[in-house]
């Protein structure tokens, strides 16, 4: 194995471009390392991002919104106060990965490129309408969280792309997220179902919203119908209703040891509900 | 297959070894340079056996290569005593019984003394949730929580 420590995203592409044989990033670690200790893969070139200048780093953009390096582990997002205040559903999600030790590590961009549909990261990015930067050979293109996913352990990412860095939009003013996940114990598990929402407020009315599933589908999913069913409203009973069954609708899950197809399509509308009206708690500012 | 010359700081100390790009920085830490203190347990990030700090933030050092402490600083268990003076979370793992085998005691050690490096009044729950990555088949963990909070209430200065 050839291990790599380019010094720019161009570089990396180029790189990854150029190889024959099986290629990884290496950001935080905790999924690649496993793997490859497993013999689940065993890399020819190894392309190690973290010494790339910026990686580590958590920004505002000019517009308001966030920008956040491939490198920043899940410590470093729960230990900033204003990107905290912004997008707690995005930051709560990342910090539900792991352990205390996985948290120095683990990335919201490993998380998103390892393509797991119980990724817990991954949902509260959907919903908060995060964007991806992705560098290739011929410059940097940007593409929708939700469209970076293709199946269990597969990305859209062409060979000798990747990403560059996750693009949160401005929170903007009466705003609210957050993420929730079924696990059958209180840490250190996978998701049997997750759920985020996001939302912005007019007053007592839902203006805008997004609602995306985790652990329910071959991919985490956008469900437009769920967002749908509570836009217009106060969050209502009806809507909550309402909610809960599009979200139930949108699944289309697995049977495993960790739940049944009738009960993760279950879950997922009860999920939907809770995430929604903590949203809306955190929107109206408390 | 061509090994990678690391220099790194460990506990301090300026050392050097030449990794195989493969290695673990565990492996690394127990083969190349012979700190056995660390423990590798189940070597997939779910035991906290191997835990040590890299720059200050623990990790599990079977999820970082070896390759990648170029220029960084570790802690380990070696570093935790001075001289022959035990941490106070070492005494008061011992006066606890708070291992039994004590398989994963240096994994604990080294997380617990992360926590109280920037949390010297944790409740039992955050110590609980902190260590949630810190799996002990022995004890039951009720005695290791116990010693953590007596440790971090002598480092706070106050009477056991």
């Amino acid at each position: 194995m050839h291990y790599h420590s380019p010094s720019t995203f161009e570089d990396a592409a180029r790189l990854a471009a150029s190889t024959t044989g099986v290629t990884r990033f290496l950001a935080g670690g905790t999924d690649v390392l496993v793997q490859m200790r497993a013999g689940m893969v065993l890399p020819d070139d190894l392309i190690d991002l973290k010494g790339i200048p910026g990686v580590a780093d958590i920004q505002q953009t000019e517009d308001g919104g966030w920008r956040i390096g491939v490198a920043v582990p899940g410590i470093q997002l729960g230990a900033h106060a204003a990107l905290v205040a912004d997008w707690p559903g995005v930051v709560e999600g990342m910090e539900l990965v792991g352990s205390t030790q996985v948290q120095g590590r683990a990335t919201l961009t490993g998380n998103l490129c390892n393509g797991s549909p119980a990724a817990d990261s991954v949902p509260g990015l959907v919903a908060a309408g995060a964007t991806v930067e992705i560098t290739g050979q011929d410059g940097t293109r940007t593409a929708s969280v939700e469209d970076i996913p293709a199946g269990p352990g597969k990305t859209t990412l062409a060979q000798g792309e990747l990403i560059s860095a996750i693009l949160l939009p401005p929170r903007g003013q009466n705003g609210g997220d957050a993420y929730l996940r079924f696990i059958p114990r209180t840490e250190m598990d996978i998701a049997v179902v997750g759920c985020a929402v996001s939302l912005t407020l007019d007053g007592d009315t839902v203006t805008a919203a997004r609602v995306a599933l985790g652990a329910v589908a071959p991919t985490v999913v956008l469900v437009p119908e769920a967002a749908e069913a509570i836009i217009g409203t106060t969050l209502d009973d009806a809507a909550l209703e309402a909610l809960a069954k599009a979200a139930s609708a949108a699944c289309n899950p697995i049977d495993d040891k960790r739940g049944t197809v009738a009960f993760r399509t279950d879950v997922a509308g009860v999920l939907a509900g809770r995430a929604a009206k903590i949203a809306y708690t955190r929107a109206k500012g408390a | 297959m061509s090994k990678t010359h690391v220099t790194t700081k460990v506990n301090g100390d300026t050392v050097e070894f030449l990794a195989d790009p493969r290695a673990s920085l565990l492996d690394c830490l127990r083969d190349n340079l012979g700190l056995t203190g660390t423990k590798e347990g189940c070597g997939t990030g779910d035991c906290g056996a191997c835990s040590v700090t890299l720059d200050g933030t623990l990790v599990c050092s079977c999820l970082v290569l070896g390759v990648e402490a170029e220029g960084r600083e570790i802690g380990t268990i070696e570093g935790m005593a001075e001289d022959k003076e035990l941490h106070p979370l070492q005494r008061k793992f011992i006066e606890h019984a708070a291992l039994q085998c004590g398989f994963c005691t240096p994994g604990f050690l080294v997380a617990a003394k992360a926590l109280l490096d920037q949390n010297q009044n944790p409740t039992e729950e955050e110590v609980r949730y902190w260590l949630a990555g810190n799996l002990c088949r022995c004890t039951g963990y009720d005695k290791i929580i116990r010693a953590v909070m007596d440790a971090a209430a002598e480092l706070r200065g106050e009477a056991a």
